[in-house]
C-alpha cells in the first residue's frame, strides 16, 4: 500500500508531503504518525507541506486532527512551509484548522518546537519545585 | 460565451478526486489563471468532486474553458444521479453536515467562484456549477 514516509530525528519525526494526496493516504498518514509518535517516544511533528499546492476541507482537516493527537499524545506538531495562496485559499473556504501551529520553514518550525518543548519542561521543574 | 474546450471526468473513486484537481489544475495554468485563482477554482473542485463521490454515490464533472467578453474562465459542473439535497438553502450554511464532518465543502466553494448554482431534485440527484473567471 502506498504510504507517506514518516522520519525520525531524535526526538522529532520529519513528514514532507510531495504528492497529491488522495483521501485514503492522508488518513494512512494520520495514523501512522499517531503510532510513530508513541512507538518512538517522540515529542514533537515537523509536517512539510511546501510542496502542497491545494488544501481542502479533508486535508485542513487532516492536519488538525494530527495536531490534537499529537497534543493528547504529549507530543507538539509544526505544520512548515504553506504556500501564501494556498492559506489565502483555506480562509476564504472558512477552514480555520484548530491547534494547527504554523511556521515559514523546516528550520524555524524546528526552533518553534524547541521553545515548545524547553517550555513544557520548564513548567514540570516549576510543578516540582 | 464562447466554448474553447471541454472534457467529462467520472467521479467514482477518490482517486478520480485528485484526476480532477489535476486536470482542473492544468487547464487553469493554459488559460494564465493567476496562482492563487488556479488554487482557489482546484481547492472548489476538490469540494466538489467528494460531495458528487461521497452523497452523490458518484457521478462525473464536466469542465468547460469558455470565453466571454474577451475574459477566459474556467466552469466544472458536477453532476450524479443520488439522493438530492432536501433543502438547499441548509446545505449551504457553514457547518451543516449530514455526513459528520466539517460542512465547509458547499458554501466554501461558493466563496472560491465567481459564480455558483445548485440545482437538486430529491431522489434524483444534484448538478452543481462553479465558473471562476481569469
Ligand atoms: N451531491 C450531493 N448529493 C446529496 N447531498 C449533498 C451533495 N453535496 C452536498 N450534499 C449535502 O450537503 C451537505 C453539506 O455539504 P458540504 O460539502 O458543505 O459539507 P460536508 O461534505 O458535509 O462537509 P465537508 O465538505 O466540510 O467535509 C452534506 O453534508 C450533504 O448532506
Ligand atoms: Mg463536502
Amino acid at each position: 500500500m502506498e504510504r507517506i514516509p514518516i522520519l525520525r530525528m531524535g526526538d522529532f519525526l520529519l513528514v514532507t508531503i510531495q504528492v497529491d494526496m488522495h483521501d485514503r493516504l492522508a488518513m494512512t498518514l494520520q495514523d501512522d504518525l499517531t503510532r510513530q509518535i508513541v512507538a518512538s517516544n517522540s515529542r514533537g511533528v515537523l509536517i512539510d507541506i511546501s510542496s502542497l499546492e491545494m488544501i481542502d476541507s479533508f486535508i485542513g482537516r487532516m492536519l488538525s486532527n494530527i495536531s490534537l493527537m499529537s497534543n493528547v499524545l504529549a507530543a507538539q506538531t509544526v505544520v512548515v512551509g504553506m504556500q501564501p495562496a494556498v492559506a489565502i485559499t483555506l480562509v476564504e473556504l472558512g477552514m480555520s484548522m484548530p491547534g494547527v501551529r504554523t511556521a515559514l520553514n523546516v528550520e524555524k518550525g524546528m526552533m518553534l518546537l524547541r521553545e515548545c518543548l524547553d517550555s513544557d519542561d520548564s513548567e514540570v521543574e516549576d510543578d516540582a519545585s | 460565451m464562447m466554448l474553447l474546450k471541454s472534457e467529462s471526468l467520472p467521479i467514482v473513486s477518490e482517486q478520480d478526486i485528485v484526476r480532477a484537481r489535476q486536470v482542473a489544475r492544468q487547464w487553469a495554468i493554459d488559460l494564465n489563471f493567476k496562482l492563487i485563482d488556479q488554487t482557489k477554482f482546484v481547492t472548489a473542485v476538490s469540494e466538489l468532486a467528494r460531495n458528487t463521490l461521497i452523497y452523490g454515490r458518484g457521478g462525473f464533472m464536466l469542465l468547460e474553458a469558455v470565453e466571454k467578453d474577451l475574459r477566459k474562465g474556467l466552469r466544472a459542473v458536477f453532476e450524479d444521479r443520488g439522493p438530492g439535497i432536501p433543502d438547499i438553502e441548509e446545505a449551504l450554511k457553514d457547518g451543516f453536515s449530514t455526513g459528520n464532518s466539517l460542512g465547509l465543502g458547499l458554501p466554501g466553494a461558493k466563496r472560491l467562484s465567481n459564480e455558483f448554482e445548485i440545482i437538486s431534485q430529491p431522489g434524483e440527484g444534484t448538478r452543481v456549477t462553479i465558473a471562476r473567471w481569469t
